[in-house]
């Protein structure tokens, strides 16, 4: 079989930020009731991670699980156990009405860091990335200019991002624009 | 600028980020209704000036659907609220007889 790779692989760009695609995550999306036992069960074995509440993000490294909706939830595995961990959760939620799937090749990540990290991703979405508003261990859904995209902080500078497979090239090209030297734009 | 209050995820959601899903709470004439309530289904919209009531969908955020009461006219929200429902909550219809008294919209006031 061949060796997988991700949407760019590992491309990176230096500018008032540093952008770089971070390669292949395990990503599996879970849909089912947030507040059933089986499920929070499911999540913890999987992750070592609580059911998230409303925009929370508990992600360690590449392992977590954010909040996507009152009914969804994205469980973040390290892309090797993605199979292995997705059959784990599958066989624990057999009883229950409860989806789980594996995204991970539908899914291109993207991490900005550097002390200008809000200002890069605050150009392209509609949302309020000031320290008062938007902290680590919240997750945003919204777009980046055209395309559909999520966001959490996994410190104070730096921002990690997914959107789709296919829009990866787009996305990269989008952050490499807002992060051009001498771009800065002093609010945050 | 529009900005909504998504109840689902509970972001301030800007209009671009929103999709509109045109008006609220219609009562749906299929197969068997009469032709002349199926023509006022597909056809007949409301267009006030004034309290109007929509649904829009969080497309690019939780994707949930929502209604929403606002002012077409001075473009104030009023409040949105639960798809789940078939009538505006209490609440809503308070928050505008408290801006707009003797508001009507449709069959309510």
């Amino acid at each position: 079989m061949s060796e997988p790779i991700s949407a760019l692989n590992h491309v990176s760009f230096d500018g008032i930020a540093k952008v770089e695609e971070i390669g292949l995550q395990g990503m599996i999306t879970l849909r089912g009731d947030l507040s059933d036992k089986v499920l929070a069960k499911a999540v913890k074995d999987a992750t070592g991670q609580k059911v998230p509440v409303q925009r929370e993000a508990l992600v360690n490294g590449d392992t977590g699980v954010v909040w996507m909706s009152t009914d969804e939830l994205l469980v973040l595995v390290p892309y090797q156990e993605v199979e292995t961990r997705l059959a784990a959760m599958a066989n624990a939620l057999s009883g229950t009405h409860a989806l789980a799937v594996n995204v991970s090749d539908a899914r291109a990540v993207f991490r900005i860091s550097g002390a200008s990290a809000r200002e890069v991703l605050g150009k392209l979405a509609p949302v309020d990335l000031s320290p008062e508003a938007f902290q680590p261990g919240q997750i945003r859904r919204s777009r980046l200019a055209q395309v559909a995209g999520a966001f959490w902080m996994d410190d104070g500078e730096t921002l990690r991002v997914v959107c789709f497979r296919s829009a990866a090239d787009y996305v990269f090209k989008l952050l490499k624009i807002a992060a051009q030297p001498g771009s800065e734009v002093g609010v945050y | 600028m529009l900005i909504l209050n998504c109840p689902y995820c509970g972001v301030d959601a800007e209009e671009t980020e929103l999709a509109a899903g045109g008006e609220a709470h219609l009562k749906r004439f299929g197969p068997g209704s009469s032709d002349g309530d199926f023509h006022d289904y597909l056809f007949m919209r409301e267009n006030p000036r004034g309290v109007h009531f929509e649904r829009w969908r969080h497309v690019n955020g939780c994707g949930k659907w929502f209604h929403a009461a606002r002012c077409t006219q001075s473009l104030e929200v009023f409040g949105t609220y639960s798809a789940q429902v078939t009538e505006p909550p209490k609440e809503i219809r308070e928050a505008i007889s408290a801006k707009r008294p003797g508001w009507t919209w449709r069959e309510f006031e």
